[in-house]
């Protein structure tokens, strides 16, 4: 049993291991611009393993959005402010995060012996509605995908909600940098 | 606590999920530049969404687009496509609020000429 999930986890521990060293080295790194670069290797790091997972849609949605438009925007506004200051200080940690954080850590940990195993096709999630999406989507949508078919069909106004957010955000977005003439 | 240990030992993605998130958290809460705290950010709403697909993962099970069209589908033979919509949202709205964090951290950077939190609490005085 436990040879079994080392083989079939096998090729995502050295991902796993990637992601951790380049989420701990972007926050680690003094240097800003650096930070952001590995920030946008862990999001490509992150869509490797998505796309490992089966997720295929994610995995580009992450590739682009995510190492592509994130790293984007903060590097536009690191050259917009002050990429020079590259010394961080660095303040001692407050009791409080030191207290709360383990604390919250070994909650985590502690659920994790009652989580259904990962790739289990009896586990919970994969059994009450989502058979039902797989099975019925190409009878309803003529979709062969998915994903697109609940995305766009059976949850389509969760999306048309979400590009409202979107839309909301470009506005906030337009009023906070635009100048005044002042 | 051996079951415990055992029970993460079979679960790698659900102890990275463990570990991106508080570290994140922790940036979040200790790290004075903001452009840092957002890094922190970033990394707690990734992992997050890291949670979500590697709970929809299926063993030999493959992409949730349907090999044939004329055949009954299996539930079995493809990943549950239901948290991959899910998450699709979610990445995407995340990038969203991102994008409003850093056009703000653009326009304190104009105000008072810093993004370090305790030099603009000086100035703010």
């Amino acid at each position: 049993m436990a040879t079994g999930i080392l083989m079939t986890f096998s090729f995502e521990i050295p991902l796993l291991l990637l992601l951790l060293v380049t989420a701990v080295g972007a926050v680690l790194v003094q240097d800003l611009i650096s930070a952001i670069l590995l920030l946008g290797s862990y999001s490509f790091f992150l869509a490797l393993v998505w796309a490992w997972l089966g997720a295929v849609d994610v995995a580009f949605v992450e590739a682009v959005v995510g190492a592509g438009l994130a790293t984007v925007l903060f590097l536009l506004t690191l050259f917009g402010t002050a990429p020079r200051v590259s010394r961080l200080r660095l303040p001692p940690p407050p009791m409080a995060a030191l207290v709360s954080l383990p604390l919250l850590g070994l909650l985590l940990l502690y659920a994790a012996n009652d989580l259904p195993q990962f790739g289990d096709p009896q586990s919970p999630p994969s059994t009450h509605i989502s058979p039902t999406y797989l099975e019925q989507s190409y009878q309803d949508t003529h979709t062969p995908n998915v994903v697109t078919s609940i995305l766009m069909d059976y949850r389509s106004l969760d999306t048309m909600i979400e590009t409202v957010v979107i839309f909301t955000a470009g506005i906030a977005c337009a009023l906070l940098l635009r100048r005044h003439s002042s | 606590m051996v079951d415990l240990l055992l029970a993460l030992f079979q679960r790698p993605n659900f102890l990275t999920f463990v570990i991106i998130f508080l570290w994140g958290f922790y940036i979040m809460l200790t790290r004075y530049n903001l452009v840092k705290k957002l890094v922190g950010m970033y990394l707690v709403q990734t992992s997050v969404i890291f949670f979500l697909v590697s709970i929809s993962a299926k063993q030999g099970a493959t992409v949730p687009v349907l090999l044939t069209t004329t055949d009954p589908v299996q539930a079995v033979d493809y990943v549950n496509p239901l948290p991959h919509v899910l998450t699709l949202t979610a990445i995407v709205v995340g990038v969203a609020t991102l994008g409003v964090a850093l056009a703000l951290c653009a326009a304190i950077y104009r105000k008072y000429g810093t993004l370090d939190e305790e030099e603009i609490l000086k100035k703010l005085q």
